[in-house]
């Protein structure tokens, strides 16, 4: 017999896998068994992380309020049937459609529902004025109670018209 | 250089042995996840969108500051199955590249310091990889990278959420600094297990080489951290450092214990591994990752003098099936590979005695 995939050199391997319940056999040559090894690599096991996520948005999600699958993002089409499934959300625009079951989420994973890092620089605008002056005001405290007071001054100023351009 | 002659050479500047805490530290790796506005994420994405994100990051990466180290774009399409297998031996880019590649893309810098994965779980994998223990320089490089290439694309970001990835265990940062341990010490002593479950509680993952799913070989440990929302960049990579550095002191003193206490044992055991690894004419991949991880205690506890810890990095990767079949130009049967990576083994340890 020769190999299910290549069909050209002798079927020497058989591989079987389950995948959700589904048993898949192939008979392959070695090298077709070794590439699709290489391919599904570290992957092979059925619980992986976005299962475990699809458990912790099965249960911050209420059925009796929405009727599971009647949400879908206007953009990507997904559902939270379908995020819920897979774990893995289908564009940014998922993150304002599906918000309600989001946030508890996010809560869930990280303990907190803020973003204190990096703010993009051309396109954050808004968030990277707040977190700046979030930074010289705690510059300020600390310039105060080390009596630094010329240093203070400046970055009273600079927090100034920093709130200023927010307005 | 271009990526076909990253493919074709096994060292990578990870690899090189100088690097700070390099006695236990192999490499330290920053990755960032990035997302474009206004396309489905990879998991949801066509054809046509997959193209799109290519295009965005073409333009964005040939307006880079990075002249010194020209960035390349290539499709994984273009590679042979060898040539990708061999990217992620290398740790370019992740096992999840190889899946569905038809609509993935790498961007690799010249050096190999740099490495974008294009529609892996999210558009943009921004990563950095250095030798040795170097995780606030890693992130200053990304961090530099990212800065350059946002002036150009448009990020999915939320002022309360951060970055908007496809996971929601990356929204925020998007940031994962990881470093790989080689901890033959603490594994000997089975420490490792209360390590292991001790950091677990302060948000610190421990993994197999590979990342996610793999197992620990040739004692190699990759620690990264768990959560990437509500803590600054800066935050996130000095509690990974802090608790790495106490790991190293603990790994160090298992090390002089072990060869206080059984001197002759694992001298034995060392110069055996090391002879095998230069007579041997039949090695599989577990037998030489093992019998390298000894080799390389030996040469960090002086015991072996003579062989370049940097060599024996950049072992790991001459070894693994990928890298072997590149050098053949051909499929290998299990033996010929074993044949011809005791080969290999030998003739880079007798260059180097």
């Amino acid at each position: 017999m020769n190999c299910e995939r290549c069909h050209k050199r002798p079927a020497t391997v058989h591989l079987m896998q389950v995948i959700n319940n589904q048993k898949t056999e192939m008979n392959v040559c070695e090298y077709c068994a070794g590439e699709l090894q290489q391919e599904t690599w570290g992957f092979g096991s059925d619980f992986n992380l976005n299962n475990f996520l699809s458990g912790l948005m099965g249960c911050g999600y209420s059925p009796s309020l929405k009727k599971s699958g009647s949400v879908a993002c206007p953009k990507c089409g997904s559902t939270d049937t379908k995020i819920t499934k897979g774990g893995l959300f289908g564009c940014d625009q998922c993150y304002e459609t599906f918000e309600e079951q989001i946030l508890p989420l996010v809560k869930r994973i990280h303990g907190t529902m803020q973003h204190t890092g990096k703010v993009p620089k051309r396109t954050g605008g808004r968030a990277r004025l707040e977190k700046d002056i979030r930074l010289l005001k705690a510059k300020l405290q600390e310039a105060v109670s080390k009596e630094e007071f010329e240093k203070a001054v400046k970055l009273r100023d600079k927090i100034r018209s920093l709130e200023q351009q927010l307005q | 250089m271009g990526i076909k002659d990253i493919v074709n050479n096994a060292h990578s500047s990870w690899m090189n042995s100088d690097g700070p805490e390099g006695d236990v530290i192999t490499s330290s790796r920053i990755r960032i996840a990035r997302n474009l506005s206004g396309i489905p994420f990879p998991n949801s994405m066509s054809t046509t969108d997959a193209e799109a994100v290519f295009h965005a990051v073409q333009q964005a990466v040939s307006k880079s500051n990075q002249q010194l180290n020209k960035l390349e774009l290539l499709n994984m399409g273009e590679l042979t199955p060898v040539e990708r297998r061999v990217l992620m031996d290398k740790h370019l880019i992740s096992p999840d590249l190889l899946k569905d590649y038809q609509k993935k893309a790498v961007v690799l810098s010249e050096n190999e310091v740099f490495s974008i994965m294009l529609n892996e779980e999210d558009h943009l994998r921004i990563q950095c990889l250095l030798p040795g223990l170097q995780l606030e320089k890693a992130w200053e490089l990304a961090n530099n990278l990212d800065d350059d290439l946002e002036q150009v694309l448009d990020y999915a970001y939320s002022a309360q959420l951060g970055y908007l990835t496809a996971c929601p265990t990356n929204v925020g940062t998007g940031l994962r600094a990881s470093v790989m341990l080689h901890l033959p010490g603490l594994t000997m002593l089975r420490q490792i297990n209360p390590i292991i479950n001790a950091i677990a509680k302060l948000g610190i993952t421990v993994r197999g080489l590979y990342g996610e799913g793999t197992q620990a070989m040739g004692n190699l440990y990759q620690v990264s951290n768990q959560v990437t929302l509500g803590l600054s960049e800066e935050e996130i990579i000095d509690k990974l450092s802090s608790i790495i550095r106490q790991i190293i002191d603990q790994e160090r003193a298992a090390r002089q214990a072990v060869h206080h206490d059984n001197k002759y044992q694992l001298e034995d055991r060392i110069f055996r591994a090391y002879g095998t690894l230069k007579y041997a004419r039949l090695l599989t991949t577990d037998e030489t990752m093992k019998l390298i991880s000894e080799v390389k205690l030996g040469v960090n506890l002086r015991i072996i003098e003579g062989v370049d810890a940097s060599v024996l990095n950049q072992l790991l990767v001459m070894i693994q099936p990928a890298y072997l079949q590149k050098q053949a130009n051909r499929e290998l049967s299990a033996q010929e590979r074993d044949v011809l990576r005791a080969k290999t083994v030998r003739d880079e340890l007798n260059i180097n005695k």
